[in-house]
């Protein structure tokens, strides 16, 4: 065979000129992450990790190279208004950042958050190490990661988020990532750095929004460093535009002693992807996530978490669950790997998931790699039907079907939302997973 | 209020129940007692509807209306009740919020009002107070954890807020210590009135020394092979089942 012709979206995202007028070395690694997507191309489903998610039909798209209007679309903050909620916002719409719709006059001591076109624009030599790699957590060159790749040769603005050591922020940081129809097919990318000090502690939520069924393409990479006794209360909600096309890619990396709690919910967009990963690299850190994926429609949602015990004593919980309807389709593959000397650690992962039609789909995958002595780990995963009993209960007292099933599967999401200590936010996003189910 | 006639009815390709006839008239309370394996049960779920369980031949009139034709949840809004034998635990869902949404669903269905929190709650509490329950299971899942007891008081608690025309009771007294089971009767006893009638299915006639029945029917092999007041409760008590399936044979009582 001859060598294939490049795919039309890998084309698009090849062809446009890169930023430049950064710092040298910015430029440089701007190109070098070019160069790296052109000689990788985008993975296909001959590569395990993207098995069940074929890019077929997004590789023959092109994207416009970001939204040059994207500063003065119109977006109405109730959008993303969250019960709850009222502190620091950091609010961009299509990648870019907006001062309009963002509040960051609440900052508390110790707390630093600014956008990164900003930050690139005063002393840019503290993003250096995190802006030269693809990403904080695995490697560039890794299989599959040409959308780190091509995140960090186009990506210019983002958060960048610091707090000081033995900081607590009491009130939440918001960030907010709005997808909205723009004059063509848009490609737009993020990069988000955060730090938490020496025993710092941060609330933080992270929306990605928007409305619209024009098909966009975007690329979030964060990269979360927890330093010792750092506690992280991460809430990710998921609720982008129909048209959406959203790749992103969480790294954390938790120093000794560490704690980061995740809840995630992915309810919108068209095909979602996120690479979750976890380097517990500390003696006795901690790192739990729950988490529900809720496709419907023609949805395609697909979590890869993988997490990895570096050091004594670490501990990690992943209780994920997912409900598909209509046509849908959702993936999940728990990776846990407990390396050689990560001696004492404690890992349990189980996704339960729940199929609403017979033309929806979930692919889930544990996989469990032990290399260590005295570990304890647990890993398991379903995929079934309501409960026709259960069902039958709730019928037999006068609840018509539509309503029961609705009722009982809520039930089964909302068990992950149960440990949410922010109660009007829990109540919120209770809502919005019963909103989602067909009535 | 309740005609069924000639009822055949299969589980999972068996025949179980096998010519079943019983009237049963507002105000009344009828005990069905049987061995195991009789069709109790059987009678129980497919007057509420439950899926899986194939009638073959005969009717069953309910008010008036074909009752075989109605979804479950419109024979709860048409004021059918079944206390389950083995209540369900519904995890993640609130007993109240069930409870509200049932007796809300029912009355949509019936084209009443619907209930807000606060008429809900009034509601509630006098329930409580009658039936003597505590409010504690109120704020617990469904069943979540609950002692076989307290399984089926809160079927009779159910029973006394949503306030059907025909009750079914499927063995609601097995399982229960002579405390619980006294808690039962009482609730029972508690929500007998002229309009509504009951159909005790039990094994044992220990829960009739409680609740007194009008009516006690053997149903056995499929039908009711005798019927009598609550003086052949007592008889079966004495004598067994055994006796009473040998000397009236299905045939001719039917």
């Amino acid at each position: 065979m001859n060598q294939p012709a490049p795919l039309p979206l890998a084309e698009s995202l090849l062809d446009a000129p890169l930023p430049a007028g950064g710092p040298a070395w910015l430029d440089a690694a701007r190109r070098e992450h070019r160069a790296a997507f052109a000689a990788s191309g985008l993975p296909d489903t001959r590569i395990e990790a993207w098995k069940y998610t074929a890019l077929r039909g997004l590789a023959q798209r092109r994207f416009a190279d970001g939204d040059a209007a994207a500063a003065t679309r119109e977006v109405d903050a109730a959008a993303f208004a969250l019960p709850g909620v009222d502190g620091p916002r950091l609010v961009f719409v299509n990648g870019a950042f907006r001062a309009d719709l963002s509040a960051l006059d609440a900052l508390p001591a110790g707390v630093s958050l600014q956008p990164l076109s900003q930050a690139l624009r005063g002393d840019a030599e503290p993003l250096r190490f995190a802006l030269s790699r693809a990403a904080l957590v695995g490697h560039g060159r890794e299989a599959g990661d040409a959308f780190a790749q091509i995140n960090a040769a186009r990506a210019v603005d983002g958060v960048v988020l610091r707090v000081a050591a033995h900081t607590r922020s009491a009130a939440p940081v918001q960030l907010v990532f709005v997808g909205t129809a723009a004059d063509a097919e848009t490609a737009w990318h993020v990069r988000n750095v955060i730090e938490l000090g020496e025993g710092a502690e941060l609330d933080l939520i992270e929306q990605h929004a928007g409305l619209g069924e024009q098909a966009q393409l975007a690329t979030l990479v964060s990269d979360i460093e927890l330093r010792d006794n750092a506690c992280l209360r991460h809430v990710v909600l998921q609720d982008a535009a129909a048209g959406a096309n959203l790749i992103r890619r969480s790294g954390l990396r938790l120093h000794a002693r560490a704690q980061a709690t995740l809840h995630v919910l992915e309810l919108g967009g068209a095909l979602v992807r996120h690479d979750l990963r976890a380097e517990l690299v500390g003696d006795g850190a901690q790192f739990h996530t729950r988490g529900v994926f809720m496709p419907h429609g023609r949805q395609h949602i697909d979590t890869q978490l993988a997490i990895r015990h570096q050091a004594l004593d670490t501990t990690s919980s992943s209780h994920w669950r997912g409900v598909a309807g209509d046509r849908a389709r959702g993936v999940f593959r728990g990776a846990i790997v407990v390396a050689p000397g990560a001696d004492g650690s404690d890992a349990n992962l189980s996704n339960k998931n729940l199929l609403l039609s017979s033309g929806a789909e979930i692919d889930t995958k544990p996989e469990l790699e032990i290399y260590a002595d005295e570990v304890k780990a647990a890993h398991g995963a379903t995929v079934g039907q309501l409960d026709e009993r259960s069902l039958f209960y709730l019928r037999s007292r006068g609840i018509p079907l539509g309503e029961a099933r609705a009722l009982l599967t809520a039930a089964f999401c909302r068990a992950m939302l149960d440990d949410l200590p922010n109660a009007a936010l829990r109540e919120h996003l209770s809502g919005l997973l019963i909103s989602q189910l067909p009535a | 209020m309740l005609k069924i006639e000639n009822l055949h009815a299969r589980v999972e390709g068996k025949e179980i129940l096998k010519g079943l006839s019983l009237t049963v008239n507002a105000g009344e309370v009828h005990a069905i007692m049987g061995p195991n394996g009789a069709g109790k049960s059987t009678l129980g779920n497919v007057l509420s509807g439950r899926e899986g369980y194939e009638v073959t031949a005969g009717t069953v009139t309910y008010g008036g209306i074909d009752l075989l034709q109605l979804s479950p949840e419109a024979r709860a809004a048409a004021g059918v009740f079944l206390a389950f034998q083995y209540p369900v635990e519904i995890p993640g869902v609130n007993n109240t919020y069930f409870l509200r949404a049932a007796l809300n669903a029912q009355r949509k269905q019936r084209g009443e009002k619907e209930l807000d929190s606060m008429q809900f709650l009034k509601l509630v509490r006098e329930k409580l107070k009658v039936m003597q329950i505590s409010d504690e299971l109120l704020h617990r899942a469904v069943n979540e954890g609950f002692s076989g007891g307290e399984k089926k008081r809160n079927e009779i608690f159910q029973m006394a807020v949503l306030e059907p025309r025909l009750a079914i009771l499927d063995e609601t007294d097995s399982g229960l210590d002579i405390d619980a089971l006294k808690q039962v009767a009482q609730g029972v006893n508690t929500l007998r009135s002229p309009d509504r009638a009951f159909l005790m299915i039990t094994h044992y006639q220990r829960l009739l020394d409680y609740v007194v029945p009008d009516f006690v029917h053997v149903l056995a092999g499929g039908r009711i092979v005798e019927s009598g007041d609550k003086s052949l409760a007592l008889k079966l008590e004495q004598h067994g089942y055994a006796g009473i399936g040998q000397s009236h044979p299905a045939g001719a009582v039917a």
